[in-house]
């Protein structure tokens, strides 16, 4: 579950909740519907947490080569 | 003899009837400088066309303007292509015009339109080809000019909506003949690297000469080969390049770009919120449910089927239902207790682990539920349930 995107572990979410509210689940499978919404927003919970900020820009090294460079306009 | 008279309105209809007839004012282009320009908020567009000695009223219907690839302004030098026909109302004629394009740039029009059919019908544009844009993406790549309003105009926007913003930059020539390469090289790098979810091209505001290097066969199909989903945002609203159309999205414009990929942080935060708060309340209300149901069937007549039938049956829900609804509850009081911790609390308490970890029910010889010390006595027989069976056993003590 981990895996999952921060789009699709909010998707997996609401369909949950909305499969829940109907009410019509055996007392098994709403409780552990119930377990899966919890550990999906855990999901996205930390998807938001460990997003860093990051403005990197690509270059061409002399050789050719690709890297990342923190990214600086001139104007600052 | 008398000359017949004629009234203004059959003298209009007549003069009217000669230019429809006539081939030549059916379809015909004409040159000339724009003045008076008018955009009526009906959506029609009125001028007058003019040269150094003649001018010439125009107007164009709102269902041609809307066609219109660029901003018309007084002063602008045209070609108009249209019908020249008369107005009844008041005897004057003018040109109904279908089309309005800039004079000098006839031949880069030309090679736009024509590029821009010859991939349309080869289905680069197709609706069905287009990627969805991902929402939230992990990293977003950039492909535009490294200085400029441009790129600050993206980081400015975009972490203004979300704090965490990750982009990576891959600066490309937004002007001139090197557009369609600099571009192709950005799109094919970032497909290769895999290191970036969304892909967004962006160039400023400019004129139609300014922005043809997006016009461009090979890019539009780099784009249309791409992997990773593209938003094309070069220019402003009203100009719309090749680029734009092979592109799984256009923005109107490179900040716009920066808000179709990045959602508001608050928005996401409190809908990720509300159904964290949906599941809770949702399973409370599930177990009220069952509780209800469970009232109603031992109103009901069945009370009085065989005894032992019923009352395994009951007691085997009433344990269910009583676990589950402490543990529910205890979970949301602990979320109450603290929001920070919320999940991990929560999940410390999987009421799974706990339903499985084996709970006893002592009830008395008229069944009676023990659940205080005063409901029990030394010497007095008990049965003790769980999950699989029953116990008999005597009270020893009660302290």
């Amino acid at each position: 579950m981990e895996e999952l995107s921060f789009e699709e572990s909010m998707k997996q979410l609401e369909e949950i909740v909305t499969n829940l509210e109907r009410g019509n689940l055996s007392l098994e499978d709403a409780i552990s519907t119930f377990e899966k919404g919890i550990k999906l927003s855990k999901v996205a919970n930390e998807k938001l947490e460990k997003a860093e900020k990051k403005i990197n820009i690509l270059c061409e090294g002399e050789n050719g080569e690709l890297k990342e460079e923190i990214f600086t306009t001139n104007e600052e | 003899m008398e000359q017949k008279v004629y009234s203004v309105t059959q003298l209009n209809k007549f003069i009217k009837m000669v230019f429809e007839k006539n081939t030549v004012l059916f379809n015909l282009s004409i040159r000339g400088e724009i003045t008076n320009f008018k955009a009526h908020y009906t959506g029609h567009l009125y001028f007058t066309l003019k040269d150094e000695t003649s001018s010439i009223k125009c107007v164009m219907f709102k269902s041609f303007a809307s066609n219109l690839k660029f901003n018309i302004s007084d002063g602008m030098k045209v070609v108009v292509t249209g019908q020249v026909a008369v107005y009844e109302a008041n005897g004057t004629y003018q040109i109904y015009c279908k089309e309005i394009a800039p004079e000098g740039l006839g031949e880069l029009y030309l090679k736009y339109e024509q590029l821009k059919k010859k991939l349309e019908s080869e289905g680069i544009f197709d609706e069905s080809h287009k990627k969805k844009i991902p929402f939230m993406p992990g990293r977003v790549g950039v492909i535009t000019s490294r200085t400029g309003a441009v790129v600050r105009d993206i980081i400015n926007v975009s972490t203004r909506r979300f704090d965490k913003v990750n982009l990576l930059i891959y600066p490309a020539a937004t002007q001139g003949v090197d557009v369609p390469r600099t571009v192709i090289n950005g799109i094919e790098t970032f497909n290769r690297l895999k290191n970036v979810d969304v892909i967004i091209i962006a160039r400023g505001g400019g004129s139609f000469e300014d922005l043809f290097g997006f016009n461009d066969e090979n890019l539009a199909r780099s784009i249309y080969n791409s992997e990773i989903p593209i938003i094309s945002a070069v220019g402003h609203e009203t100009d719309f390049t090749i680029c734009d159309f092979a592109s799984d999205l256009r923005a109107p414009t490179p900040s716009a770009a920066a808000e179709l990929v990045y959602p508001q942080m608050s928005e996401i935060v409190s809908k990720l919120n509300m159904l964290k708060h949906r599941n809770n309340q949702a399973i409370l209300n599930y177990i009220a449910l069952k509780k209800q149901n469970l009232e109603r069937l031992k109103a009901s007549k069945l009370e009085r089927l065989p005894l032992n039938m019923i009352t395994n049956g009951r007691m085997a829900i009433d344990l269910k239902l009583k676990k589950a609804e402490a543990l529910v509850k205890s979970k949301v009081q602990k979320e109450k207790i603290s929001t920070v911790n919320l999940i991990s609390k929560l999940d410390a308490l999987s009421p799974l682990k706990t339903l499985t970890r084996g709970y006893i029910v002592a009830e008395d010889k008229s069944g009676k539920i023990i659940s205080k010390k005063e409901d029990a006595k030394v010497g007095d027989e008990v049965t003790l349930i769980v999950t699989d069976g029953k116990i008999k056993a005597d009270v020893k003590e009660v302290i």
